[in-house]
């Protein structure tokens, strides 16, 4: 699948954006006033950041109101309705916890719900899709929710929570992408149940229908080096799970926790590209691309 | 809404013939052409003078070769080259359509055919990652989805002469190798040619269970066998060596003159 930049960043950031709010809302940490404004902004800067750089992909923006209504059958619109309950939720427990000083706590149990709901609905968008095999996965909710608590934790500042979740998605992450290389060869579509042939023999294609690109190539048959995978995966368990951990050892510091989540910032989005570049889409077998 | 019908009345869709299509992509320009100017938004092509031309089309054709495995009786099989076109299957269980955010793919409960709502569509792409087959394609200049709509303009279309209430595709095929027809009917054409020449789903494992069916290619040439020298020679011999009947008398007859 093509890695369009928008998407990478939009599941990033909105991801850890959510994980926070997660955690805000059950008061983890224990914050009011000016301090609570910060951890809220963050969140909602990360959360709503995110979801504008998704309608950067979009053919037609302005009618985004439409892809609410159709949650009943839809992740893509479950992920909508549910992104907005949590920012508004968590829009009206902050404003009190900011503004008036009152906690409402069972408000900010709801709103941590539906932003944990949020993550679950973005990655079921990807989970859903039996053409992209490596993603066809319950592995794949456990992935990105995992990632996102951990994340959050570590910008929550929860010392404890984050070390118990950054080695869980550090585990998940790895599973899945000794899973996701063999998902597609286990998932029984190949070039003869594409084609119908090969009940007559080997197919290869011969002449693509063609000459240009198009859009099905330009989305769906980008396909990157194994040397260059194995590299990135490298770097985003480096940087995302394993020195974040290493740094929550050493006495904790403003500086360092800046550094630990800056670090787990660039790991998962190359945690991130690989998830998208990496997903072979089964129409590139009608290319002879896989 | 875009959760899908429980059934739907007909079953409208095309039987594709390997067989016989000779890959000569007229189906690809009278798809272009017909719809292009006709419902929904045009289909655009881009840099269409330039090296890196590329444009927006429902139906495509592919070519593959296929290379039959050698046995003790054909130790160098010929390989069959097949063309392949490939337009949406208007999949019973179209996953297009209920990953659509908006409602703005449907398919229609009357006739099963699967559609999209321009006005409605935000461009979002998620039902063309989730078609197996490629049947659709967001359009760069218009930034809505677009795909095969089975010519739903032409089929009902009283404008036209009934001779050409038919898909463009269908109409155009100079090999007669696309046909038209409702596959909920076990009378109609489609269903029976289905049947008698073993029509296949394509990805059955995907789960989409397409409307469409392909015909597979008939068993090609056996030069490769080595007893045979003349392939036509079974067919040249003579059929009736003694004429019988009225031309068996009229023979006689004329001997005896
Ligand atoms: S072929 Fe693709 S676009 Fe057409 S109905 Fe099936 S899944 Fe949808
Ligand atoms: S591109 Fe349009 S039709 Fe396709 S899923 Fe998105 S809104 Fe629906
Ligand atoms: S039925 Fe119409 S829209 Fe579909 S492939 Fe044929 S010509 Fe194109």
């Amino acid at each position: 699948m093509h890695p369009a930049p928008s998407v990478i960043v939009f599941t990033t950031l909105s991801g850890l954006g959510f994980g926070l709010l997660f955690w805000l809302g059950f008061g983890l940490p224990d914050v009011s006033g000016w301090v609570a404004f910060v951890f809220f902004a963050i969140a909602f800067g990360l959360a709503v950041g995110g979801l504008l750089a998704s309608t950067f992909h979009l053919g037609h923006p302005e009618r985004a109101i439409k892809a609410f209504s159709q949650w009943r059958s839809s992740w893509l619109s479950r992920e909508g309705v549910a992104a907005v309950g949590a920012l508004v939720t968590m829009g009206i427990y902050a404003a009190a916890l900011i503004f008036l000083d009152v906690k409402l706590a069972p408000l900010g149990w709801i709103g941590a719900l539906l932003s944990l709901a949020t993550v679950y609905a973005t990655s079921m968008i990807y989970a859903q899709l039996k053409t992209v095999p490596r993603w066809k996965t319950s592995l794949t909710p456990a992935l990105l929710v995992s990632i996102s608590l951990a994340g959050g934790a570590l910008l929550a500042g929860q010392v404890t929570f984050a070390m118990i979740l950054l080695p869980i998605a550090a585990v998940i992450q790895v599973i899945w992408w000794v899973r996701g290389d063999g998902a597609l060869s286990e998932s029984g579509t190949d070039m003869a149940s594409a084609t119908g042939l090969g009940n007559i023999g080997q197919v290869r294609a011969f002449e693509p229908p063609h000459t240009g690109t198009n859009y099905l190539l330009r989305e769906f048959a980008f396909q990157v080096g194994r040397k260059h995978s194995m590299k990135l995966r490298a770097i985003a368990l480096g940087l995302g799970f394993i020195l974040p951990l290493l740094l929550l050892f050493v006495p904790f510091g403003h500086v360092l926790a800046f550094l630990a989540i800056l670090l787990h910032l660039i790991g998962i989005a190359a945690s991130r590209w690989l998830f998208f570049a990496e997903a072979e889409h089964v129409v590139g077998l009608y290319y002879g691309k896989r | 809404m875009t959760t899908l019908p429980e059934t739907t009345n007909r079953k409208l869709g095309l039987v594709i013939d390997l067989d016989t299509c000779v890959g000569c992509h007229a189906c690809v320009i009278s798809c272009k052409g017909w719809n292009t100017e006709n419902y929904g938004a045009p289909l655009s092509d881009q840099n269409a003078y330039d090296g890196a031309a590329s444009g927006t089309f429902l139906n495509r054709v592919h070519s593959y070769e296929v290379q039959p495995l050698a046995t003790s009786e054909m130790p160098h099989p010929a390989a069959q080259l097949i063309h392949f076109p490939k337009s949406c299957l208007h999949c019973e269980d179209a996953p297009c359509v209920t990953v659509c955010p908006t409602g703005a793919s449907y398919k229609r409960v009357e006739d099963g055919i699967v559609l999209v709502n321009e006005t409605d569509c935000i461009g979002c792409g998620l039902c063309a990652w989730a078609c197996p087959y490629g049947a659709r394609e967001l359009d760069a200049a218009e930034g809505v989805m677009k795909k095969c709509t089975l010519c739903v303009d032409r089929i009902y279309n009283e404008n036209l002469p009934e001779v050409d209430r038919v898909p463009a595709c269908v109409r155009t095929c100079p090999a007669g190798a696309r046909h038209f027809g409702d596959f909920a009917d076990p009378e109609s054409n489609v269903s029976k040619l289905s049947a008698e020449r073993g029509g296949m789903s394509l990805m059955p494992e995907q789960e989409t269970k397409p409307v469409n069916r392909y015909l597979p290619p008939r068993p090609k040439d056996q030069m490769d066998q080595p007893e045979q020298i003349d392939i036509l020679a079974p067919f040249l011999e003579p059929i009736v060596e003694e004429p019988k009947g009225f031309l068996g008398w009229l023979d006689k007859a004329l001997e005896k003159i």
